[in-house]
């Protein structure tokens, strides 16, 4: 248990490390906004990871909370008045409110149905948004207003950059407490054997609803972030296709692994920028990766390499 | 009433389309447990190749039949290089491999063909027939005719022959279907060659009326999966039902209520129909065993 | 004093009637067995038992308290533990950490005291290691504490399973074929324990097929054939029936003693 202890606080440390010293070898700002997208994607894979990897429910509509708090940034201060603080704060509410709601009958579902009917709700939330124009913008998309903290105003790459990564490394910490408490032994528990879980007193919809709802408020959370860094939003981060994204990203890093997201998302970011040198390859490149990935690293990136170094030093 | 005819047809036409993919979903899934998001790919791959065939000067019959052949043959691919390598992977593995199989599939679509939308002649010319007041493109008798002899086929293959006894066995318990002598990974090539003709054959169906493009297949996907999980998955006939029934909403809803949230009363009925019956309309509540 | 009764239970699947008819009352300490032919039904009436299937007719009491169609979980906070005769072990979790959801019920589960991980959440965390770490000693368990539970033999998982339902420090402790699969060292160990929970006033109700131990260890019995119930009694009024030597042996095996 102490080994573990330390891991976890190795991890955090680590972490830090990288996001402190990775600027200095950025040759350009650009390094920068890939870096914050990064970190800004962990964050929403992690909290994905809770529900999928630490309760074993599938969601393939996350991308629509993600979308409600990108917009809400966008929306709170346009239309509402709000600060922008105030509307990632009213976001993330929405989202738990709304996953809250949701999840009661949802989560009750198995396997593919939970699937399909998580994929219905992210497109109905995808649909709303390109819909109802007048309040976002429609296909087109809407600006967003800078993120300001009492006159203080966050600017360029530099800046969110710093943000996005103490947003990771908040993300990763909470992640890593769940583990040792009646919280997340239930999460695991459940997921492994539903039924033994249920007769040691576990009350399994509620704590898929809570894993639900803390997987939402990460992406409502990320959707903001993202939105207010970008200082524009569009209805593709709500969309069907950006569901599936966080979903491998947390599948390709590893299931359950905190660490995984954070690689899962890197990978998932950084390769289309690595591979628009290849133009219209792209996609196929993209589609060929995944697959040889996940039939060679079935369980993920990480814990196959976990594994790997573990058998190499026996 | 014509109105509620136009809309019932334009519906079912639609409709069909879903359900065809959705049998492809339902064909793949029963053979081997894989929900197959590629399955959109394969109307893409129909309705492309027979545009890109037949400019190329070869008639239009011959056009599409190279088309399903092609279809089948990336099907049968998909299977033995990405599928079958992943045996033992998790279902999440799985479908995350067909995504990145959509995905390829895609990418080297709108590099062998092009990012344009494309047209194909209707068959039978654009004339309207009346019928019940409705004006009927000629094309959705191609469409529902088309998708009933397919269902009709499949229904006498799984039936009334020996290696459609045997996909059906594999479907319902692998280990015993093996144990009987059937060789399950033929079954489940079979499967993936199947849904790609079913797929590739929809797609050729459907181009006059809604055109196609490299990156059709995400909706199709979507829309084949919802009508399989609607009808309970892994029951033929629920995908062909589930099908119809989510085209047919999708119309009387952007005719009688809104256009602009057609899309969405496909997924509020899936939902409400899930959390009343949450194996589908036809699935079978199973027996939790321990 | 009793605390578990079952009531003229009966349940049928697709119209095969699984259990039918079946009634009895377990008491406080009481090592109470169920035995039959396999597909007699004993599972079966574990999971209604235990509320995983419902009734279709009759009524089970925990504590004087009508507690039929309640959830799992329900049961579980007014005293019901079990062990299932397939394995459901928690397989990506330690062994000490399966014992620790044991306590669940023993413990304050609070989404925000977790998530920050309070100091009370880290206190508390300490405890039930502790107690877990205990109920591990019971079954003989304590030094695989911090082995994946996925890793252990079929015998440890058996074991484990019991130190997970007692951790939960049940009235009532369903025993799914606890011996299955174990030597007779390992047997003799289960044995031991049985009694040891029995005295702590816990009320065992056991399926199980080696009848050396059930026969030793049992103060009631019920035979149970064909979702009916044969007959319920002493050990030894079980052993002198004919009849149940005919159910277990057929006609033409009632010569042989009922040891196997």
């Amino acid at each position: 248990m102490l080994a573990r202890l330390s891991q976890r606080y190795g991890v955090l440390i680590a972490l830090a490390a990288i996001i402190a010293l990775l600027p200095l070898v950025f040759p350009s700002t650009y390094y920068y906004r890939v870096a914050s997208l990064v970190w800004v994607s962990a964050f929403a894979a992690i909290g994905l990871n809770i529900l999928m990897g630490k309760a074993g429910q599938v969601s393939l509509g996350h991308a629509g909370f993600f979308g409600i708090g990108a917009y809400a940034a966008a929306i709170g201060p346009a239309h509402l008045g709000l600060p922008s603080l105030a509307a990632l704060v009213v976001g993330a509410g929405f989202s738990a409110l709304l996953a809250y709601l949701v999840g009661r009958p949802i989560l009750r579902l198995r396997g593919h149905y939970l699937a399909i009917a998580t994929l219905g709700f992210g497109a109905l939330v995808a649909l709303v948004i390109t819909t109802e124009s007048h309040w976002t913008g429609g296909p087109d998309g809407m600006p967003v207003a800078k993120l300001s903290l009492f006159g203080w105003r966050a600017g360029g790459s530099g800046t969110w950059y710093w943000i996005a990564g103490g947003l990771l490394l908040g993300g990763a910490w909470i992640a890593f407490n769940l583990d040792e408490t009646p919280t997340g032994r239930a999460f695991r528990a459940l997921h492994d054997s539903e039924i033994a879980a249920r007769v040691t007193g576990i009350d399994v919809n509620r704590f898929k609803l809570q894993a639900f709802v803390i997987a939402a408020v990460y992406a409502s959370l990320a959707g903001s972030a993202l939105a207010m860094m970008n200082g524009f939003v569009n209805p593709d981060q709500a969309g069907f296709l950006h569901s599936i994204e966080l979903v491998t990203m947390v599948v390709l890093g590893g299931l359950g692994s905190v660490v995984g997201s954070i690689v899962g998302a890197a990978v998932l970011i950084m390769l289309p920028q690595f591979l628009t040198v290849f133009q219209e390859y792209e996609n196929l490149l993209l589609g060929f990766i995944i697959i040889v990935s996940m039939i060679f690293m079935r369980e993920g990136i990480v814990p196959t390499a976990r594994r790997l170094i573990s058998r190499g030093r026996a | 009433m014509p109105e509620f005819f136009q809309f019932l047809v334009s519906g079912l036409t639609v409709g069909a389309v879903y359900a065809l993919v959705a049998l492809g979903f339902t064909l793949v899934y029963s053979a081997s447990d894989v929900v197959n998001f590629a399955q959109g790919e394969f109307v893409m791959l129909g309705g492309m190749v027979t545009v890109f065939v037949s400019t190329a000067g070869v008639p239009l019959p011959l056009a599409a039949l190279i088309a399903v052949g092609v279809s089948i043959v990336i099907g049968l691919l998909l299977y033995w290089l990405a599928i079958a390598p992943a045996r033992g992977a998790s279902a999440i593995s799985l479908i995350i491999i067909t995504i990145g199989a959509s995905i390829f599939l895609r990418g080297a679509a709108q590099i062998v063909f092009d990012k344009q939308f494309h047209k194909l002649p209707s068959f039978s010319g654009d004339t309207p027939v009346n019928l019940f007041g409705a004006a009927v493109q000629p094309q959705s008798f191609w469409v529902l005719g088309g998708a009933a002899v397919i269902v009709l086929l499949l229904y006498v293959f799984l039936e009334r022959t020996l290696l459609g006894k045997a996909v059906l066995a594999t479907a319902a318990n692998r280990l015993a279907a093996r144990l009987v002598g059937i060789n399950t990974a033929t079954i489940m090539a079979l499967a993936f060659g199947g849904s790609a003709a079913i797929g590739g054959i929809a797609g050729i169906l459907i181009t006059p009326i809604t055109l196609t493009s490299y990156d059709v297949g995400t909706q199709l996907a979507l829309k084949g999966f919802a009508a399989a999980m609607l009808g309970g998955m892994g029951n033929p006939l629920g995908a062909v039902v589930g099908g119809l029934l989510l085209g047919s909403l999708e119309a009387f809803g952007a005719g009688y209520i809104s256009s602009t949230y057609k899309d969405a009363f496909a997924f509020i009925v899936i939902l409400v129909v899930l959390f009343t019956a949450p194996q589908g309309l036809f699935g079978r509540r199973a027996v939790e065993r321990v | 004093m009793t605390i578990l009764k079952v009531d003229d239970i009966g349940i049928a699947f697709g119209g095969v009637k699984a259990i039918d008819g079946v009634s009895f009352s377990v008491d406080a300490g009481q090592i109470f067995s169920i035995i039959g032919p396999n597909g007699a039904g004993k599972t079966t009436l574990f999971n209604v038992i235990s509320g995983i299937y419902e009734a279709n007719r009759g009524r089970v009491e925990l504590s004087g308290e009508n507690v039929t169609s309640f959830t799992p979980d329900a049961l579980a906070t007014r005293g019901l533990s079990r062990t299932f005769q397939n394995l459901q072990i928690f397989q990506r979790m330690t062994a000490v950490e399966n014992v620790m959801v044991g306590r669940h019920l023993r413990e304050r589960c609070n989404l925000f005291a977790d998530l920050f991980r309070l100091p009370s959440v880290i206190r508390q965390n300490r405890n039930t290691r502790d107690a877990a770490l205990n109920f591990l000693g019971e079954v003989g368990l304590r030094g695989s504490a911090d082995m994946l539970a996925g890793s252990l033999s079929y015998g440890a998982c058996k074991r484990l399973e019991i130190a997970r339902a007692l951790a939960a420090e049940p009235n009532v402790l369903l025993l799914d074929e606890p011996a299955a699969g174990c030597n007779s060292v390992e047997t003799e160990e289960i044995d031991r324990l049985i009694w040891r929970v029995a005295e702590k006033g816990i009320a065992v109700v056991l399926v199980e097929h080696d009848m050396k131990l059930v026969m030793k260890i049992s103060h009631r019995i019920l035979v149970l054939e064909r979702g009916r119930l044969l007959i319920e009694g002493s050990p030894r009024e079980v052993r002198d029936n004919p009849a149940v030597l005919e159910a277990y042996l057929g006609k033409h095996g009632a010569r042989q003693p009922a040891r196997a």
